[in-house]
């Protein structure tokens, strides 16, 4: 089994060509779905697990689904390639981590969607855009969602709706998240005050890879957390017609305050960072997600024109344990891991020596 | 109900007093549009839930336990099909199986409607081919049950027979 092409593929999601790129990074609808007649994942015996999950690689693998679709068991999946799968939001750390051979992923080769099998959920259907395009990920999602549907039966109840095995997704069962790049809301302070608005409208603000994580990158990921009683139009038109362009709009609003009232300390960030990045020769994970940060803030503004942002998109990925890895080939540890990212990172920004 | 927010939305002040709106509201009455706009403390007055009432489901069910910590284990509510507990719930927040949601429906609303930000009933996507029906999916998934029992106490003969029946129910359209 090999992950092939979506290693050295970038995902669609990263080339940054989406709208609203400068400050959205992607777009992902997610559904939940369960199998009508067996427990949930975490209350079922292995040979149900083995039960639904041949039931759902028969749908997805030999159906409509199937062209240009990877099926990757997790337990015989390389420890690094289920790292890979995860730093590309394709699975979660805890799809990842689990030891059981009933556990899966399908995912498509342009990385437009991924099918985790046996996670919380019978099923997990996600689909990743770039930029914002939360109509066009939902009208693919809900797509592959009819596909499998015609063969398999969901636990459905009129009154829940779709039944998940935490009530947070019961309803609908679907996650709306967009991931933003809000380097000025950071720089000027106002981030915390989206945050609180954020939450306030029920919507949950988590860091780069979800639950628990921190922004680092200043990169926020915002998404509903209201399942029930809401049809799924109204949270995609919520999102898409309110939340999103009002971030957008405050984000913008402190990058030109930044550009008006603090010009210089703003430059001295961004060519620290590319001074740093295109000069040192040890670099930690998090002290690079800050300095591209930086850089993607200074060439959005057009206040440096040495890079392009669709190296500084895939640099963000790049630069994560397990992409460095794959791409070094070998196992890498500690400060030979440093010395490979920032090496990595001086060759892709044009400044090797 | 539709919340906005934001900048245009912290414009409005409240319809009741001078302080900033910080709730909207808009209420279709009889096909007529009307607008509500009040701070937090009008609109706590008028029943509407504030943002900071809103609580994750985690935090709520931590809450819940802390509220009943003296209430004796020997009332958990336990589903009768998975035999998951109320209170095993509790500490994981993921449920055992689909027939929890009708087991544990008295305890679990009030937390259901506040997590889903008073969401009681599903609107939405409904499946295609409708699927089958609540009735055959609970007798479907009683008979899954039985048959890892079964398999467990290894009674294999009467694994045999359950796995034929399963077949044999899931083939017959309804
Ligand atoms: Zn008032
Ligand atoms: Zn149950």
């Amino acid at each position: 089994m090999t992950l092939g092409r979506i290693t050295t593929n970038a995902g669609e999601w990263l080339r940054g060509a989406g709208p609203r790129s400068d400050v959205v990074l992607s777009s992902r609808v997610r559904l939940a779905r369960n199998l009508a007649g067996f427990p949930f994942v975490s209350r079922s015996s292995r040979r149900q697990r083995e039960e639904i999950l041949e039931r759902c690689r028969d749908q997805i693998m030999n159906g409509q689904l199937a062209e240009n679709v990877l099926w990757v068991g997790l337990v015989e999946c390389p420890q690094v390639d289920c790292q890979l799968l995860v730093e590309r939001h394709l699975i979660s750390r805890q799809h990842a981590r689990a030891n059981d051979l009933a556990r899966a992923v399908a995912v498509d080769t342009n990385e437009t969607f991924s099918i985790m099998v046996n996670e919380e959920d019978h099923l997990r259907i996600a689909v990743l855009r770039s930029g914002v395009q939360l109509a066009e990920a939902f009208e693919q999602v809900n797509r592959i969602d009819n596909i499998i549907e015609k063969k398999l039966d969901y636990a459905f109840s009129k009154r829940f709706g779709y039944l998940t095995a935490c009530p947070t997704n019961v309803g609908t069962g679907m996650r709306v998240s967009v991931m933003l790049h809000l380097p000025a809301l950071k720089l000027t302070g106002e981030i915390d005050k989206v945050r609180r608005a954020a939450r306030d409208i029920h919507l949950a603000v988590r860091g780069l890879f979800g639950e628990g994580s921190e922004a680092h990158g200043d990169l926020y990921q915002i998404s509903n957390q209201t399942t029930l009683g809401r049809s799924e139009q109204e949270i995609l038109s919520e999102f898409e017609h309110t939340v999103v362009p009002q971030i957008i709009a405050y984000e913008q609003q402190a990058r030109q305050a930044l550009l008006q009232q603090r010009s210089v300390q703003l430059d001295d960030k961004i060519w620290r960072a590319w001074a740093i990045l295109t000069q040192a020769r040890m670099l930690g994970s998090e002290e690079v997600l800050t300095l591209l940060s930086h850089l993607r803030l200074g060439v959005n503004l057009g206040r440096i024109q040495t890079v392009d942002i669709q190296t500084i998109n895939e640099l963000f990925l790049l630069s994560q344990p397990a992409h460095l890895q794959k791409i070094n080939g070998s196992a890498m540890e500690g400060a030979v891991r440093r010395q490979g990212r920032a090496e990595l990172i001086r060759r892709r920004l044009g400044a090797a020596d | 109900m539709v919340l906005v927010w934001g900048p245009q939305a912290v414009k409005k002040i409240c319809d009741k007093c001078n302080h900033p709106a910080t709730v909207h509201e808009v209420e279709i009455v009889k096909g007529q549009k009307i607008e509500k706009h009040l701070c937090d403390d009008h609109a706590r007055e008028e029943g509407i839930a504030v943002g900071a009432d809103y609580k994750p489901i985690n935090e709520l069910l931590t809450n819940f336990v802390k509220m009943h910590s003296g209430s004796a284990p020997a009332h958990d509510l336990v589903c009768d099909n998975c035999g998951m507990g109320f209170s095993e719930f509790r500490e994981n927040s993921l449920l055992g199986c689909p027939q929890c949601y009708i087991a544990f429906e008295a305890p679990l609303s009030p937390l259901l409607e506040r997590a889903q930000d008073n969401g009681t009933h599903h609107i939405g996507k409904v499946p295609q081919r409708c699927g089958i029906g609540e009735r055959r999916q609970e007798q479907l998934l009683r008979m899954r049950n039985r048959l890892a029992e079964a398999v467990k106490s290894e009674d294999f003969e009467l694994a045999a027979r359950l796995r034929d029946d399963i077949s044999q129910f899931e083939g017959v359209v309804e």
